[in-house]
């Protein structure tokens, strides 16, 4: 029993930087209809932003590891991955918004690889070791708990699930109460109606991007908080996962993309835990492939009749 | 485009496999790239059925490549000794293998066709590729394959000759299929599935039939590779192989078959030519990774060929789409 919390808490830590991933996904494909298979290496690039400005941060905020010095180096990579996922949309995506979306794919795709491939270039293809701005140290669970105290809650995992918690109100806020964020809701249930109700679609689609390019940078710093070795190939397998709790959770659904991340996280500690480590990518692919079979909008999705 | 060509270029590969079969006396390394450029002409040739002639999206043509490589390697190596080691009795099982192989890799295909059926564009690119990504677990666990260590030992039997005599299979069938009456039917489900399905077309035998004739035929070029390098390994089949060969495709120009084959032997040269680069001293020292770094290269012709001429370099006429 302890032994399945103790997953179950491992899950949820990795499952909030999958739903934090899985928001630019769904948020992308709301408005413009597409997967941005670069998504997953703008993350990547979240974590080398902070492996770089980190050491200089951290001494303006006074040497070593702080609240608030790690607090400037999650904002700097959030703002730094705003900037390049709203590039990335103004260079690659938004010339080709009229063409085929297997054009549109494959440019994404392309994306991908050039952020990947020139990331092995520019930082190196080897892993770096990322810098301490939190020290993650164990939480002792006091002994009056009886059981509990086996249990083993890192300060890094407290982090991870709270951070996350307080980006997912801050998103809900600007989504529902913002007048960009009710813009990205009218373009993304009818966008020729929203173009016609005076929406700057242009604006709106380069702030989903910000806004989905931004959280992913928060989870690149929230990853490396917990696991401080990171390479440029590291976007590839988060991005797949936080796809299929995407896509698991209903693409174009916001609630939904957190909690399929969770799901997806809670059922790889599973796996990791009571059947092989090694199929843990696999099984996340076999839910795929499950879901898009049996119920195909997703757990929170409503399914779309295609217009022709 | 008339009968005549097709016939032609079946004419033309099968001498090119019977005429470099005879030579045998280029230098190894001549040898292994085209070795090379014959499998990944398989490879994007049969790719192109699916991705460029019926329009669907496979991410994951590695994959099948692998139970080619891994389903012939292994029958080779268990059963080899059955028909003794003759060069006759070697180059039989071979060739039994290979076609063993392909035939793995066509049930794969169908496995992966039929989920398919339901699925279109971005989603089917990620199923395929968690497909990929499966195969390969699968393989990494399996102790009769050499899960992590790779598979080793297999006789050298590919040459000149099974490469470029498949390589002219998979054409001749390719362009035969699709250029048939039957065969229309691949362009219609590429050109407007709903159309197709609403003129009576079984969009999804078409569907289905893709990915089976593509998979076998990716699988043959994996038994010839598997036998060509005796070594293989999970990782050599990892989607970034599979990106390898979409890039061929799309560089071609989807639904060019000359188009696919000529990209085909280009990339297979170009990272060759740039190797060159290290001979000479006098050239700009930042020019010198592009050896390493080639995918950075393929990815920005990726992206400004998608900006500027997104029917590939090849494929002029073949690819009237209009946004769906």
């Amino acid at each position: 029993m302890i032994e399945f919390l103790q997953q179950l808490i491992n899950g949820l830590a990795q499952g909030s930087i999958y739903a934090l991933i899985a928001l630019g996904y769904t948020m992308v494909f709301g408005v413009l209809r597409f997967i941005n298979f670069a998504h997953g290496d703008v993350y990547m690039l979240g974590a080398f932003a902070g492996l770089y400005t980190a050491p200089k941060l951290l001494t303006a905020f006074g040497g070593g590891p702080s609240l608030a010095g790690a607090t400037a180096v999650l904002l700097t990579a959030m703002f730094i991955c705003a900037i390049i996922g709203i590039v990335i949309e103004r260079l690659c995506y938004r010339p080709l918004r009229d063409r085929p979306r297997l054009t549109v794919l494959i440019t994404a795709i392309g994306v991908s690889l050039f952020l990947e491939n020139t990331g092995q270039y520019a930082f190196g293809a080897d892993p770096k070791s990322f810098p301490e701005i939190v020290v993650d140290r164990a939480i002792e669970i006091p002994e009056s708990w009886g059981a509990f105290s086996a249990l083993t809650i890192t300060v890094g995992q407290l982090i991870v699930v709270g951070v996350t918690f307080l980006l997912l109100i801050a998103l809900r806020a600007v989504v529902l109460h913002t007048r960009l964020g009710m813009a990205m809701r009218a373009l993304s249930f009818n966008p020729l109606a929203a173009s016609l109700m005076g929406v700057n679609t242009d604006v709106v689609i380069s702030f989903t991007f910000g806004l989905g390019s931004a959280l992913a940078g928060a989870a690149g710093i929230l990853t490396s908080i917990q696991q401080p070795s990171i390479d440029p190939l590291m976007g590839v397998n988060a991005g797949l996962k936080a796809f299929v709790a995407a896509v698991l959770g209903g693409i174009g659904n916001i609630p939904g993309a957190a909690l399929g991340g969770i799901l997806i996280g809670l059922l790889e500690a599973l796996v990791v835990g009571y059947i092989n480590p090694t199929y843990r990518d696999a099984i996340v692919f076999a839910v795929l492939i499950l879901i898009l079979l049996l119920k195909p909008s997703g757990l929170l999705g409503t399914s779309e009749g295609e217009k022709v | 485009m008339t009968r005549h060509p097709k016939i032609l270029l079946f004419v033309a590969l099968l001498a090119c496999a019977a005429l470099s079969s005879l030579a045998g006396k280029v230098s190894p390394y001549y040898y292994d790239v085209i070795i090379g450029i014959g499998i990944n002409i398989i490879l994007a040739a049969s790719l192109n059925l699916i991705n460029g002639y019926t329009g669907q999206f496979s991410l994951g043509h590695a994959g099948f490549m692998a139970v080619g490589a891994y389903s012939s390697a292994w029958l080779t190596l268990s059963f080899g000794y059955i028909f003794g080691l003759g060069t006759l009795a070697t180059t039989t099982t071979y060739f039994l293998a290979l076609i063993a192989g392909g035939l793995m890799a066509a049930l794969a295909g169908l496995a992966v066709g039929i989920p398919s059926l339901r699925l279109r564009g971005d989603y089917l690119a990620i199923v395929t590729l968690g497909f990929n990504e499966i195969i390969k677990g699968v393989i990494q666990n399996a102790e009769p394959l050499g899960a992590q260590r790779g598979l080793g030992g297999m006789v050298q039997s590919t040459n000149f000759f099974w490469t470029f005599a498949f390589a002219a299979l998979t054409v001749y069938v390719v362009l035969t299929l699709v250029h048939s009456t039957y065969g229309s039917g691949f362009l219609a489900v590429r050109d407007d599935e709903i159309a197709a399905e609403a003129m009576g077309i079984n969009t999804t035998k078409y569907k289905v039939l893709a990915f089976v004739v593509g998979a076998f035929f990716a699988g043959v070029a994996g038994g010839l590779y598997a036998h060509f390098k005796q070594f293989i390994h999970p990782e050599g089949f990892n989607f970034l192989r599979s990106f390898d060969i979409v890039v061929m495709v799309i560089l071609g120009g989807m639904g060019s078959t000359a188009g696919v084959c000529l990209a085909a032997v280009l990339l297979t040269i170009l990272p060759e030519w740039l190797r060159v680069v290290d001979d000479y001293p006098w050239l700009p020292d930042w020019l010198r990774p592009i050896t390493e770094n080639r995918m950075i290269l393929y990815s920005l012709l990726l992206i400004i060929l998608m900006l500027t001429r997104p029917q590939g370099l090849f494929g002029a006429e073949n690819l009237k789409r209009k946004s769906a």
